[in-house]
């Protein structure tokens, strides 16, 4: 194993500013930053929520896209075929309703709150998505 | 109306930290994920930055009974460790895996006009959509 590419300043930051925007989300307005449950809270039927459902999304693009602007655009390496990133896509989806969340919902939110279930789920996907590169990367493409 | 406000800003904030910390970037996702290739562990870094802010924050804001802005914390009210979560989220973790998108930085980067991001983005939306058509049931309980 060999370190390559590391940056730890920009993560730390970066990082911050998440769990900052997480920790305001929830001191005002009691509301849980994880972005699978935030989007999949618009397809259930009748929710009747989906204002500020649409606003926090909408703030994610535009907070992402002004960075872009202000910092020069970042580099976005996306090097799966249309099929794959069909697949991923569905997986993506179906997995994060199925299991209550995501990488901020879980990994952020839920471990903020010490909660047991989120700390299981945290370990389950980055296990899987770990399991996943190694095989694509190390099994099947050989690297 | 300040609730929506919040949200939003919430979510402009979350955007600017996921590029800052370039968990935008799929293809530094997945350098994270190869703990087996050449090993990038800064997202390792996001999560520890996140975590530094949200649990003494989270931890403030339930000093307060209700939230700022009123209303109630929707903190999830499940607590066991069950199948469904465990599968969602390995099913989740092998599509994370895949591509090196989870839902908050798919949907940031529809912010930079990539195909690829909305063909994502669009797959997991699906992907959600089964899963609130045809919710899985709860595991019967044992006979």
């Amino acid at each position: 194993m060999t370190i390559e590419g590391f940056t730890p300043l920009s993560a730390l930051i970066g990082g911050a500013l998440i769990g900052l925007a997480a920790t305001a989300l929830y001191a005002a307005t009691g509301r849980i930053a994880g972005v699978s449950g935030i989007a999949g809270g618009l397809l259930r039927a009748g929710s009747g929520d989906a204002g500020w459902r649409l606003l926090f999304l909408a703030g994610l693009v535009i907070g992402a896209g002004a960075t872009g602007l202000a910092a020069g655009m970042p580099t976005l390496r996306i090097d799966a075929s249309w099929p794959v990133l069909v697949i991923a896509g569905l997986l993506v989806g179906y997995g994060t309703q199925l299991g209550g969340g995501c990488t901020s919902g879980h990994g952020v939110c839920g471990i903020a709150r010490f909660s047991l279930r989120s700390i299981a789920a945290t370990l389950v996907f980055m296990a899987a998505a770990a399991g996943t590169v190694f095989v694509m990367r190390h099994i099947i493409g050989g690297a | 109306m300040p609730g929506l406000a919040a949200a939003l800003a919430a979510g402009v904030l979350f955007g600017v930290g996921l590029v800052v910390s370039q968990m935008i970037d799929p293809g530094k996702v997945l350098a994270f994920l190869d703990v087996a290739g050449r090993w990038d562990p800064s997202l390792a870094l996001v999560m520890v930055g996140a975590l530094a802010v949200a649990i003494p924050g989270f931890r403030l804001a339930q000093r307060r009974d209700a939230p700022v802005l009123g209303g109630r914390f929707e903190v999830p009210a499940q607590r066991a460790v069950d199948r469904r979560l465990v599968i969602g989220g390995g099913i989740f973790g092998v599509g994370w895996g895949l591509v090196g998108f989870c839902p908050g930085p798919a949907i940031a980067s529809l912010a930079f006009g990539r195909l690829e991001s909305l063909v994502f983005v669009l797959a997991m939306v699906a992907g959600a959509w089964v899963y609130h058509m045809y919710p899985a049931r709860p595991a019967p309980a044992p006979a």
